[in-house]
């Protein structure tokens, strides 16, 4: 019993130790470039922007009424958004949803020149050349793609290359569900 | 050597101006209010960077929509609001007190607590143990 007793004053501060230690190993597999949005649950806010390939025509939020839509945000700029490219080109030739584009801080030119090089996957594309819109929408990087449902209303956010893998165990469940809803 | 120290403190000032692409404010409140916000948010490109200090365009982006705002006399707190009610709370630098923040805030005064308790029972402990000794 003596014996026992003696490692008494170790047994708080081991159990600190493995606290932290349990903290940190968590944090490990945590990414802090992934900021949940606050914006998920919350009506798309308002837009009024050119599209991409016809700069006379604008579209706002009410294109998301009605059915549900991925809205990819990318720019001809941006390396990661060349290496979603083709994994959108896929998922728009599967025709589950309509895919729009919202184009920003870009050169409209060679905007055009990778869709037209690339393929194109988006139903239009809105162009933000300013890229207040994209801060409307809380956007820190791209490419960043948000699910909206029916009602026009943002449900999901991915942050970074979509992958085949978020789209068969992230992007169709949710969409299935989302379509199924009133 | 002074001339090179000068010619570096020199070459450095105008790299802390060139960061800022906003056109200066007449009004120096106004210059200050500015100032004072870009620090409070983070530019969540590079997280650790205020939108101040960064050079990221995302940083460009909110310091010109914070610009705007201050101009059109938005107050401090519609200006903040505006930046949570798109990118969290973690956009700000100094969390601010809530439900999911409480133990973050009140940790360190509970561990102060916590600490001064067992300083006190040793030392009574200790006074104990002289007061027994002969």
């Amino acid at each position: 019993m003596k014996k026992l007793a003696q490692y008494t004053p170790f047994i708080l501060p081991g159990l600190v130790l493995l606290f932290l230690i349990g903290l940190f190993a968590r944090g490990l597999f945590l990414d802090p470039s992934k900021v949940e949005s606050p914006l998920i649950g919350k009506p798309s806010p308002a837009f009024s922007l050119p599209e991409l390939k016809q700069p006379d025509k604008r579209l706002d939020q009410s294109l998301f009424q009605g059915h549900v839509t991925l809205l990819n945000v990318w720019g001809a700029w941006c390396v990661a958004c060349h290496e979603e490219h083709p994994v959108l080109v896929e998922l728009a030739a599967r025709k589950l949803l309509p895919i729009y584009g919202l184009d920003y801080h870009d050169d409209p030119q060679a905007a055009l020149t990778m869709l037209e090089k690339d393929g194109d996957p988006y139903t239009a594309v809105l162009f933000d050349a300013s890229g207040d819109v994209a801060i409307d929408w809380g956007v820190y990087g791209a490419p960043e793609s948000f699910l909206v449902d029916k009602h026009g209303v943002i449900r999901d956010k991915y942050i970074g290359p979509i992958t085949p893998e978020i789209i068969e165990t992230r992007l169709i469940p949710m969409l299935q569900q989302l379509q199924a809803e009133p | 050597m002074r001339v090179v120290l000068t010619a570096l403190m020199l070459l450095y000032a105008g790299l802390a101006l060139a960061i800022d692409s906003e056109p200066p404010f007449a009004d120096p409140g106004l210059q200050a209010r500015y100032e004072q916000l870009t620090h409070e948010f983070r530019c969540l490109v590079c997280q650790d960077e205020t939108v101040a200090d960064s050079n990221a365009e995302l940083a460009a982006d909110f310091r010109r929509q914070i610009h705007g705002m201050v101009e059109a006399g938005r107050s401090d707190a519609e200006i903040r609001q505006y930046m949570v009610n798109r990118y969290g709370n973690f956009v700000l630098y100094k969390p601010p007190m809530q439900r999911s923040t409480a133990l973050l805030w009140a940790g360190p005064f509970i561990l102060l607590l916590l600490a001064l308790v067992i300083v006190a029972r040793v030392v009574r402990r200790r006074a104990r143990a002289q007061e027994g000794a002969p």
